[in-house]
């Protein structure tokens, strides 16, 4: 097949199938059902495997960065090829994905269906499409935009998703049977690490305390997420009791900010690009990043149905690689403004590519009239740590949405597959840790993983 | 053409134009001068809120919104992967689920409501059911039937069932239960056959008072397809106002506000056309 065209060519034209060659998919797999009837010299030859992978990579490197491709040519024209695969060679780890593409084995499933929400979180599962990470690990996966976390949840327990990013509470509800019919749901990784903010409406500016928030309407993104227990653990920090002294609904994060412009709410701890678009619409600020509540704290996970890890192994593996991959790539800062131009159009996040600019890089205006300089603003690291886990657990019990005792170790390491992340952490470069649990601090106070149910006692401020 | 039309046409024109005239007005910037950064503003932050380049913010005036039709229309069938296609394909599916979900309830309705038309007993049996059933919001339905049905798409397609069916049903039963008692007895006395009888005699008779059930059946499903997408999300009309609605783009909301009444009307026209078609004269 002469269909793998350099993408460093000026004179060839990248198309929108997985070779570059056709118009759409379909036109390309009926292409090849051809091709493949009729014996190709060219796929015969072993030797060319490996000069198309790496082709099929670049392609799908060259298509993400230049959706239009006039201008994929015209920058091509103006500095040359050579330049221009060395800067983007610099970008993309072109021989590391090529590695991990030779060594396959047999996959029990190729097509996927992996639901996202547009969120910033989402990140690493999603740019792993428009930057041919599946591919790479010869999967076909589908990421489908879905429109509120409880339709994600059912989602994935009708399996109409194979996998799916979820807020890091959610696999623990569903496994606990907390919200939902039990079903066993496993923490794959971590998705992303801080990268959340509470933002209040421009109305209250001069409400910076938070015990002055009586009375106030926040929304989270839903009851079993990381934004509900670090915005209750917040102001109960503060003195207030957040199920009587403030208001907390469930609001899906794409509906707060005309939730916010239209005054239905006060606030929210939500998670961004939502933040930062309610900076830019000019109804909201930035009261604090959620790194100041507790730095590194996780947010959304990789879920996947305990079933689906059972039965398809290998492409289980594949997966966990393709979605590590998308995670290193997105740890390093300087990938940053790239992943902002592939995440921005509207089969993705759909959002103005400053707000995600500002939101990934962490230089941002924070509507009051500053710049802040925050790197670490949004981080990807995709550790699931037994201890995350843990002091979820201690939340939910704190709350009252679990009852009795809780077997908070046993949980966690059911449901977080940390054995599994070191494993693939280690196939795809990323260095694992050597512990399992470590001690971390919330607002100050220290969260020591091995006394969660003194943890849960120590606070003056609860319902069990 | 008639002097009427015409003066109905050139008035509807008028209030069009009108219309779009207050619109603009009321839309209209502020100020003409190009965007510059308020007094006492660092140039980054300005940037940074997007307040150097033309941002739309506010409702937007007429001009944006039609660029959003130019654009949307002038490529209607593209499909960029799952979640970003274009609006003839998205309402080719909200059409589809429409479709589908109408002409399930319509093999349900008419033959139940023949029934319950052509026998007061089993007609008395029902109506409790049928009048609680009937006023339910039919996205009160959706996480049940998500939850029973376990697939997103096909509980579209309940919902839109489980709304079409009601209208349709009693208009069936009130058709077929107001045949003029005359007919009725003059196909007694020639013997005919209860199936002949109910295709040649009554089902004619109803006829205009069913295709009233389904134009309003129709007209139902319309509104509620397009709730139903929002809820469920993937594809559809629905689905591209909440994701036009999630980057806040109010002038594509717009558009498709606008694609969803004129395709309301244009089925709704379809179905007083066939109305017609089978209104007879006593």
């Amino acid at each position: 097949m002469s269909a793998w065209k350099d993408p460093f060519n000026a004179d060839h034209r990248l198309g929108a199938c997985s070779c570059g060659e056709h118009h759409s998919q379909a036109e390309h797999d009926a292409a090849s059902a051809t091709a493949s009837a009729a014996p190709s010299a060219d796929l015969s030859a072993d030797a060319d495997t490996e000069a198309m992978t790496r082709r099929t990579l670049e392609s799908a490197v060259m298509r993400a960065i230049f959706p239009d491709d006039n201008q994929r040519r015209k920058f091509l024209r103006a500095v040359g090829s050579g330049t221009a695969l060395a800067a983007v060679s610099s970008l993309f780890p072109f021989s590391a994905l090529e590695a991990m593409a030779q060594e396959k084995g047999p996959l029990e499933k190729k097509d996927l269906k992996i639901g996202f929400i547009p969120i910033t979180c989402s990140s690493p599962i999603v740019m792993a499409d428009p930057l041919g990470f599946y591919k790479a690990q010869g999967l076909n996966v589908q990421v489908v935009k879905t429109a509120s976390w409880a339709l994600i949840r059912d989602k994935v327990m009708n399996k109409e998703y194979d996998a799916s990013h979820m807020l890091a509470p959610m696999p623990l509800a569903i496994s606990l049977g907390v919200g939902s019919n039990p079903q066993p749901i496993n923490v794959a990784t971590i998705q992303n690490t801080n990268g959340q903010a509470i933002t209040l409406s421009v109305r209250h500016k001069d409400k910076r305390d938070p015990k002055m928030w009586k009375g106030f309407k926040f929304a989270v993104p839903f009851d079993y997420s990381m934004h509900n227990f670090l915005l209750r653990y917040y102001v109960a920090e503060h003195g207030l009791d957040p199920d009587k002294d403030i208001q907390i609904r469930v609001v899906p994060p794409p509906e707060m900010v005309a939730n916010l412009r239209a005054g239905n709410i006060d606030g929210f701890l939500g998670p961004d690009p939502f933040n930062q678009r309610a900076v830019f619409e000019e109804v909201g600020f930035i009261h604090i990043l959620s790194k100041e509540i507790w730095d590194g704290h996780p947010c959304c996970a990789f879920g996947v149905p305990a079933e689906f890890v059972k039965q398809n192994p290998n492409t289980f593996a594949a997966l966990y690689r393709s979605v590590l991959t998308a995670s290193k790539m997105a740890r390093d800062p300087k990938n940053r403004p790239i992943m902002a131009e592939v995440l921005s159009p509207a089969a993705y996040l759909n959002q103005p590519k400053t707000v995600l600019e500002q939101v990934l890089t962490g230089r941002f205006a924070d509507g009051l009239g500053q710049v802040q300089n925050v790197p670490d603003r949004a981080d990807f690291d995709p550790v699931p740590w037994y201890s995350m886990s843990v002091w979820i657990l201690t939340q939910m019990k704190r709350w009252g949405y679990i009852k009795g005792d809780v077997q908070y170790k046993d949980v966690a390491e059911r449901v977080f597959l940390l054995t599994d992340a070191k494993k693939r952490m280690a196939e795809v470069g990323l260095t694992p840790p050597k512990e399992s649990y470590k001690k971390f601090k919330v607002l100050g106070k220290e969260f020591d993983p091995m006394k969660p149910e003194a943890y849960v006692e120590s606070f003056a401020i609860k319902r069990s | 053409m008639k002097p009427e039309f015409l003066k109905s046409t050139l008035l509807s024109l008028a209030i069009f134009c009108r219309f779009i005239g207050i619109w603009q007005l009321a839309t209209m910037p502020k100020e003409s001068a190009a965007p510059q950064t308020p007094a006492g503003m660092s140039a980054e932050y300005a940037a940074l809120m997007g307040l150097t380049a033309p941002k739309q913010s506010g409702f937007p005036p007429p001009a944006e919104v039609g660029r959003a039709f130019v654009k949307f229309l002038s490529d209607p069938f593209y499909d960029r992967g799952p979640n970003d296609k274009g609006i003839g394909i998205q309402l080719g599916h909200s059409l589809g689920r429409v479709g589908l979900g109408f002409l399930l309830a319509a093999i349900v309705a008419i033959p139940l409501g023949f029934a319950i038309g052509m026998s007061p007993l089993i007609y008395r049996a029902l109506d409790p059911f049928i009048q609680v059933l009937k006023p339910i919001s039919p996205l009160a339905w959706m996480p049940l039937a998500l939850y029973t049905i376990k697939d997103s798409g096909i509980s579209g397609i309940f919902v839109i069932f489980i709304c079409s069916l009601w209208p349709m049903l009693i208009n069936t039963a009130f058709g077929v239960a107001g045949v003029r008692r005359e007919w009725l007895n003059v196909a007694r006395t020639l013997e005919v056959r209860p199936l002949r009888k109910a295709l040649t005699v009554i089902l004619p008779a109803a006829a205009p008072t069913i295709l009233t059930g389904a134009r309003i059946s129709m007209g139902i499903a319309w509104l509620v397809i397009v709730a139903a997408e929002m809820l469920v999300g993937g594809t559809g009309i629905g689905y591209f106002v909440w994701n036009e609605w999630n980057n806040l783009a109010l002038p594509n909301v717009i558009f498709a506000i606008v694609i969803i009444g004129v395709v309301g009307m244009v089925l709704d026209r379809f179905f007083a056309t066939l109305q017609k078609f089978v209104t007879y004269a006593e």
